[in-house]
């Protein structure tokens, strides 16, 4: 039971990033790197916010600050990488062996956001499934037996979420669109504020929004990145 | 051995034939890299320091780049070929170090976290004789320092008395001594592995066929490593030996040693590497001299090259089939007499120890040797090329080949460090940790690569990866964990 936890639990957390990063950024050596540097930003940001929580000892209780201030800092990195990739953009595309990796300009962002997703989901969740494969079990003294499931399910949702932020906010800041950027911090506080609430064991007032708030990311990203729902659905014509 | 000389004299003209295909054929775009050569300000400088380096190049360079990058169009153009070389030997080549890095990565930590027996300290290494065991902090540290500084004392000594071997020219010695680590390696602690796995998995199995299959295994990976075989094997085992390494560190360290040792052996990386005089840097000029390539048992490498002899290597390595390559300055039948008798257990720990240090400069190869071959072929290349070549190849390989050429090379000591470093930080049960260095070291050798490319000479790989692991290793337990944990336990997603 706990081994067909662990492995639905990843799965299900993990799966459809791991096949978003075989399929699209496994194959090309600089999208691997920039993804390594994004999760690397990833990782400062959350050193940086464990820091800070870690000093005000005084509220160390109240997850709710550290919060806000790991979100505030990891937009401040996802800008950061957005700086970072746009000074390196030229040299990116002569190490690449495809001189194309700047010819579409939220190329990078997507594989950025991904190695932001993926660092904060395997943070949030790898230790959880480290104690999902037993031994021992959930449930026992009023724990929630939906721990797990739903902790995989929020991880899915904020790998996507950061992916689609990255998309988003990489595209705000090319175009000097400050309702995109501030829609991206709005939305990761809200989404981050929304899984306080799993404290108190209310997985569906969480769950449900988060993935709302997921679809709608994913719709502004895909416009961002030049899509129109003829396109949407003209992409699946196209290959039936 | 008698014919080393013409041996490398081939060699290195093969060589320079590849990087002359490649270059001839696998380019076209040459002017974003004349660009580069004309933005590169420090050109001049990294050529003096690269000329000290290697002497042999500054006749090939005098000639043809005296003046710098605004000098004639022809010299231009060579040079910016040398850029786009030393460019191109970015992205993919990075990958291909990560792959290696990463597997050996997961063998030590997939071990430390399935084996018990590795992470349970019982018995020491005789370098270490300061077990750690007192209780105060202050003796704890003084023990791991006088640990850590004994053991670089010997990695020191073996160091030395390994170039002195090298400058008087006993290779027989010398691959005597690797033959015999990598043998130890290979049968005794292999074994000790087999052994400590099928107990975890309380797997029984005979004698017969334990010593079946471990002779094999050995007897095979002697063969790959010292002698020949299909280059992902080769790679294979010396993965395989980076990893074994890493864990016989890993337990027989103490605690805090451990720690010291990594942060020393990347000062003394450092050091070794850069210093006028430093050992590693002058085993790489010798061997820059005289053109050969640095033991094979100790670097991993992306492609064939290091290990081209003077047989139809061209063609060999063109094709990326490995049955003619041979590792030239190892001669199958000098080996047997030529193991200088070490004592056992803690004697070989100290020589593979060394063995790492020396492996280190092995990457040094890569940055400063490619300009000066591509830069020779201008002239021998046409007439090395119809005598050497056995098959019938027009000069350009096609150019995904003929990128293959240019490997990487990356010390095993490198990998061993590494994944120590991986393995320590498992081995405390948090995979956050875990993760955390290891994206930091991959972030670290990113950046190594990244100054490869720009200094254009030989650089240690350890310091900068060691630093960020060791920085993101203390950080993480110390304070992320915590902040983490409290945030898994609460389900809050930040």
């Amino acid at each position: 039971m706990t081994v067909a936890e662990f492995f639905s639990c990843s799965l299900l957390a993990f799966g459809p990033p791991l096949v978003m990063f075989a399929m699209t950024v496994a194959n090309d050596p600089v999208r691997i790197i920039i993804m390594i540097a994004a999760a690397f930003g990833w990782l400062l940001s959350f050193l940086l916010s464990s820091l800070v929580w870690f000093a005000v000892v005084p509220l160390r209780s109240y997850l709710a600050f550290g919060m806000v201030f790991a979100v505030i800092f990891q937009e401040a990195f996802r800008y950061g990488m957005y700086r970072l990739l746009r000074k390196t953009e030229a040299g990116l595309k002569e190490i690449s062996e495809n001189h194309e990796i700047g010819s579409n300009k939220l190329e990078m962002a997507y594989v950025s956001g991904l190695g932001f997703g993926l660092m904060s989901g395997a943070f949030a969740l790898v230790n959880v499934l480290a104690d999902s494969i037993g031994p021992g079990t959930l449930g026992l003294h009023g724990g929630s037996e939906y721990f797990f499931v739903t902790s995989a399910a929020m991880t899915l949702c904020m790998i996507l979420l950061n992916t689609f932020w990255s998309v988003i906010f990489f595209n705000g800041c090319d175009e000097k669109n400050y309702l995109k950027i501030g829609w991206v911090i709005k939305s990761h506080l809200f989404v981050s504020a929304l899984s306080l609430l799993n404290t108190k064991g209310l997985y569906a007032a969480t769950i449900i929004p988060s993935y709302i708030v997921l679809v709608i990311n994913a719709v502004v990203a895909f416009q961002c990145a030049g899509g129109t729902f003829k396109s949407f659905v003209q992409s699946f014509s196209v290959r039936s | 051995m008698s014919d080393t000389g013409s041996d490398t004299e081939e060699a290195t003209e093969n060589t320079a034939l590849i990087m002359d295909g490649h270059i001839a054929e696998a380019r076209p775009d040459r002017e974003i890299a004349e660009r580069i050569a004309r933005k590169r300000k420090t050109k001049s400088e990294t050529q003096r320091t690269y000329g000290s380096v290697e002497p042999t190049e500054n006749s090939g360079q005098g000639s043809s780049s005296g003046p710098g990058p605004s000098s004639a169009p022809v010299t231009n153009n060579s040079e910016a070929q040398i850029e786009e070389l030393e460019l191109k030997y970015g992205a993919r080549h990075v990958i291909k170090l990560f792959v290696p890095v990463t597997l050996c990565m997961i063998v030590v930590v997939a071990t430390i976290s399935s084996i018990n027996f590795y992470s349970v300290k019982d018995v020491y290494l005789a370098y270490t004789p300061f077990h750690e065991e007192s209780p105060y902090a202050v003796t704890k540290v003084w023990n791991a320092l006088a640990n850590s500084m004994i053991l670089l004392c010997v990695i020191a000594l073996m160091t030395v008395l390994l170039i002195v071997l090298y400058k008087k020219r006993c290779y027989k010695i010398i691959h005597g001594w690797l033959i015999l680590s990598s043998l130890m390696l290979l049968f005794l602690f292999s074994y000790l592995y087999i052994e400590e796995a099928l107990r975890a998995y309380n797997i029984p199995m005979d004698y017969i066929t334990l010593a079946f299959v471990m002779w094999n295994f050995g007897v095979m990976g002697m063969i790959v490593i010292h002698w020949k075989g299909p280059l992902r094997l080769q790679q294979a085992y010396l993965i395989f030996i980076a990893a074994l390494m890493a864990l016989v560190f890993i337990k027989y360290l103490p605690e805090w040693t451990t720690w010291a040792v990594l942060a020393v052996i990347s000062i003394w990386d450092l050091v070794a590497v850069l210093t006028p005089k430093g050992p590693l840097r002058i085993l790489v000029e010798t061997a820059q001299e005289r053109n050969e390539p640095i033991f094979p048992a100790l670097i991993y490498s992306s492609t064939v090259m290091y290990c081209l002899a003077a047989s139809t290597t061209t063609a060999a390595a063109g094709e990326g089939e490995q049955s003619s390559r041979e590792l030239r300055p190892l001669n199958p039948h000098g080996n047997s007499e030529a193991g200088n008798v070490r004592e056992s257990g803690g004697g070989d720990e100290g020589f593979d120890a060394a063995w790492q240090a020396r492996a280190n400069d092995a990457r040094q190869q890569t940055g400063p040797q490619r300009p000066a071959r591509t830069l020779r072929v201008d002239g021998t290349a046409p007439a090395q090329y119809t005598t050497r070549v056995d098959r019938p190849q027009p000069h350009p390989h096609p150019s995904p080949l003929a990128d293959e050429e240019k490997g990487v090379k990356l010390g095993l000591g490198d990998f061993i460090f590494y994944s120590v470093l991986v393995g320590k930080a498992s081995s405390y049960g948090d995979w956050n940790t875990t993760l955390a260095c290891f994206v930091a070291i991959l972030i670290g050798l990113c950046l190594t690569l990244l100054l490869l490319a720009i200094l254009k000479k030989a650089l240690p790989a350890l310091p900068i990866s060691i630093t960020f692991g060791l920085i993101f290793y203390f950080a993480t337990r110390c304070v992320v964990k915590p902040f983490a944990d409290a945030l898994a336990a609460e389900q809050v997603f930040i």
